[in-house]
């Protein structure tokens, strides 16, 4: 639940005043403020990050997955991978998970070399994630490890989105009683859209599902022109 | 870095035509694809809209339309679209349209003709793919073209088109010409709209053809401002959605009519046209049908009726099931009386008094099969007076029943027919009958009239017999004494479990007996469906359509219905295979009575089944329906 909403027209022109960085100077020169705009006009890029665990504090990006989409289409031949070398080492259970080897992460370059590319992939388009705390977090801290600054950005999170649709489901009398929300995980939200299954959990295989389901969200609960406003975070 | 997309190359290289290229082409496509979603029941696309992909269905299905609306294809996980549209002008051919929710992957055009200049297996494969779809479209016409297995509600493309009953002509004109329709249903909107959801007939008063505008407008010089109500016909001959193809080529053939209002309960949902079942048209069946129809005597029917047990047994052969089967030859049977009738009345003049002549039983339920008794009765309209007019229908009846003997159809050891006095009642006196029979405090007196509680019209005013149906669902529902009399002679005739038993015992393979499958096994099963039919009120007379009424009131316990359903469907192919069987193989007279050992064990064991299935449920209607408890 966020508390308060953040104006981020505003918001963003502070942070435009305040940047010192190259890149992220350039990042939010063309970042879009305007939260009128309606949905289906507003390019969008679906975020996601493989980490060595969930704190933000101690733990490092593995790697990085982009693809930009719209509400009709979803853009495979702009997508990106990226794997990153973390300063810390694996730990054994998010081998597992990611399916990275340590031997690749070896070779892999530091996170400081997919900065520019990262940003300028990101540039222009709003941020789509599911739970936004990870890529919100995470990216910050790297940047701000490397740059001496970080990065503050609205994004469209589907996780937050499917629940607003399942407590709109739930109804007064379930929400008076507290019935138990259905699980928002990504594989479990992309099966109440009939979306299939995928079998890789890479960067990049999530931030396709990701933009798949919100593609199915907009498609179920949203018409054509709502508000970028009503969506982002 | 170009970044890879596994499961998207992992998927397509499952379909073809992808299944064909090398790893690299494949993974390269891979990457280039661009992924859409559609939520169920949404638009791709419109004919004539600009395409410049090929479409892959990644999840979900799709409907693929002709210009007229047709179904062209459907098309699930692995399917592809939108190929003619980019080998053509790059326009959309044939409008698509997501059945459930549904994502897509989009092949641009450039890759698409890239690959298709690189790879010939690829280019093949849409090449190819045109004779084998035109194959299929053969094959599944084929299919569709027989009329004792297609419904009419398949031949159903577009919505009803209604005017009000004050439209003027020239409107109702222009709506045809608009809608490029030959016929419109008239409706009026003063007209009540019954409480009863089973008796709404969405206002409909009348019909209005092409023919109409030509005969009665044109032909006479009408003023273009006559209202439509002025020239709509009225008598209008109804056909339920699910009845098959083959039953409104009978009803157009006989009312000598081209258009038939299509209904779901009483309520029209589209209008068929003759040119809709010429489409259609399958030879042999329409030819039979027909054939009756045109015969001139009753000699020449009951001669024409001897290659009946031919038809059945090619319906047999086709694979029909027991429901296509049971109607085929009801409709059959009908077509025969309706004949005989016809010609009674030619010999005897007009009937005095209109009149309705029903069938009874296994006919009315649409269940029979080769060998039947005839069981049939008259409704007289409330004028007719005895002295003046039984005379003419005590001939008329006698025609038709010996006819019917003649024809194949055994008397009826009950006396239940027309040519019986007591079964020639006017509608007052049949309501009466029933409420009698409803109010009837003793089982045994009920025991010989459940036959009359399935009953159609077949000849002459046949709304007196829906009146009947209907007059009969109202009055038996909830009614707890009624209701537990049909159930008590509905355990009356048991399944033969203990045959099995003794089957299983005897290894020496002297069978001589045999059991009745009809007796033992579908009849009591109608008995049993009957009265939960009964119960929740159902105006049905197949048992199959009376167990979906009774599925939907949820009366039974989850599954029970189905399980009834099968049971009868089981023992009513058993049944169908064996006259088949005798009729082809053994050159015989087709009876009822099978020997089990004939059955392989497996058939044996699922036979036994279906009659355990029986036997459960004659027990339950002893719990369901007792006199003293409720009907829950």
């Amino acid at each position: 639940m966020t508390a308060n909403k953040v104006d981020w027209r505003e918001r963003y022109l502070q942070l435009q005043n305040e940047a010192q960085n190259r890149c992220i100077q350039a990042y939010y020169q063309e970042v879009i403020v305007d939260g009128s705009r309606p949905i289906s006009e507003v390019p969008l890029v679906a975020l996601d990050f493989e980490t060595t665990g969930l704190n933000y504090g101690s733990d490092d990006i593995v790697s990085v997955g982009l693809i930009p989409f719209d509400s009709r289409r979803i853009y495979c031949r702009d997508s990106q991978h990226w794997l990153v070398k973390p300063q810390q080492k694996l730990a054994e259970e998010s081998i597992v998970i990611h399916g990275i080897t340590h031997s690749e992460l070896t070779h892999a370059p530091d996170f400081s070399e997919i900065i520019t590319p990262l940003l300028n992939a990101l540039k222009g388009k709003v941020i789509v994630v599911h739970f936004a705390p990870i890529e919100r977090h995470f990216l910050y801290q790297a940047l701000k490890a490397r740059l001496g600054e970080g990065l503050e950005f609205a994004v469209i999170d589907t996780l937050e989105l499917e629940r607003r649709a399942l407590k709109a489901r739930q109804g007064l009398i379930g929400r008076l009683f507290n019935t138990k929300l259905d699980s928002v995980r990504l594989a479990n939200s992309r099966t109440r859209y009939s979306l299939p299954a995928y079998q890789n959990h890479n960067a990049l295989n999530d931030a396709l599902a990701t933009a798949e389901l919100l593609q199915a969200q907009l498609a179920h609960h949203y018409r054509q022109d709502t508000p970028l406003g009503n969506l982002w975070i | 870095m170009q970044a890879e997309h596994v499961d998207i190359a992992s998927f397509l290289s499952e379909h073809a035509p992808f299944d064909d290229l090398p790893e690299d082409a494949l993974n390269h496509i891979a990457c280039q694809v661009e992924v859409s979603y559609y939520r169920g029941q949404t638009t791709i696309h419109e004919y004539g809209d600009d395409i410049s992909d090929l479409y892959v269905i990644r999840s979900g299905s799709v409907e693929t339309y002709r210009r007229d609306g047709d179904l062209d294809n459907r098309l699930t996980v692995g399917g592809i679209f939108g190929q003619m549209g980019l080998l053509m002008n790059r326009k959309v051919r044939y409008p698509a349209k997501a059945l459930e929710d549904t994502l897509l992957y989009c092949i641009n055009i450039d890759i698409f003709t890239e690959y298709c200049d690189k790879y010939e297996a690829f280019a093949d494969y849409f090449e190819a793919n045109g004779t084998v779809r035109l194959h299929q479209a053969i094959i599944e016409q084929a299919d569709s073209n027989d009329l004792t297995t297609a419904k009419v509600k398949s031949l159903l493309h577009r919505d009803v088109v209604t005017v009000a009953k004050d439209a003027s002509i020239q409107y109702v004109a222009q709506v045809m010409t608009d809608e490029s329709v030959s016929s419109v249903l008239v409706t009026d909107i003063d007209k009540p709209i019954s409480d009863d959801p089973e008796d709404d007939d969405g206002q409909v008063v009348g019909i209005i053809t092409d023919r109409d505008l030509r005969s009665k407008v044109l032909a006479q010089g009408l003023d273009y401002g006559t209202s439509a109500q002025q020239i709509m016909q009225t008598d209008l001959v109804l056909l339920d959605s699910n009845a098959y193809v083959f039953e409104a080529v009978l009803a157009m053939l006989r009312d000598n009519i081209h258009h038939l209002p299509v209904v779901v309960k009483k309520k029209p949902i589209g209008v068929i046209s003759l040119s809709d079942i010429l489409r259609y048209e399958s030879q042999s069946s329409l030819l039979l049908v027909r054939g009756i129809l045109a015969q001139p005597s009753v000699e020449d029917l009951a001669y024409y009726a001897r290659q009946l047990p031919n038809v059945f047994v090619r319906m047999v052969n086709e694979d029909a099931n027991s429901h296509m089967i049971g109607t085929a030859m009801a409709v059959i049977g009908r077509t025969f009386k309706q004949r005989l009738l016809t010609l009674a009345e030619e010999q005897l003049g007009p009937p005095p008094v209109p009149y309705c002549f029903i069938a009874l039983g296994s006919m009315a339920r649409d269940e029979q099969l080769i060998v039947t008794d005839q069981d049939n009765a008259i409704i007289l309209d409330n004028s007719f007076d005895e002295d003046k007019h039984d005379d003419y229908f005590q001939k008329l009846a006698d025609l038709v029943c010996d006819g019917l003997a003649l024809c194949g159809y055994k008397y009826c050891d009950g006396e239940i027919m027309a040519s019986f006095k007591k079964w020639r009642l006017t509608r007052e006196q049949w309501q009466q009958q029933f409420a009698g029979w409803i109010a009837e405090p003793k089982p045994q007196a009920l025991l010989n009239s459940a036959i009359f509680f399935d009953l159609d019209g077949v000849h002459g005013k046949v709304k007196w017999a829906q009146e009947l149906q209907r007059f009969i669902a109202k009055e038996g529902r909830n009614n707890k004494r009624f209701l537990a009399n049909m159930a008590a002679n509905a355990r009356n005739r048991t399944p033969p479990l203990g045959f099995f038993k003794d089957f299983v015992l005897e290894h020496n393979g002297q069978h001589k007996r045999s059991m009745n499958l009809k007796r033992r096994g579908t009849a009591p099963l109608s008995d049993v469906i009957r009265v939960h039919a009964l119960a929740v009120g159902s105006r049905k007379q197949n048992s199959f359509e009376r167990l979906e009424d009774i599925i939907d009131a949820k009366l039974l316990p989850e599954g029970k219905a189905q399980d009834l359903r099968d049971a009868l469907e089981y023992i009513a192919m058993v049944r169908i295979r064996h006259q088949a069987w005798q009729i082809e193989q053994l050159n015989e007279q087709p009876d009822n009575d099978l020997e089990p050992h004939l059955l392989s064990p497996f058939e044996q064991r699922n036979l036994k089944e279906a009659f355990a299935i029986l036997d459960k449920a004659q027990n339950f209607l002893k719990f369901k329906y007792s006199a003293n408890s409720g009907i829950k």
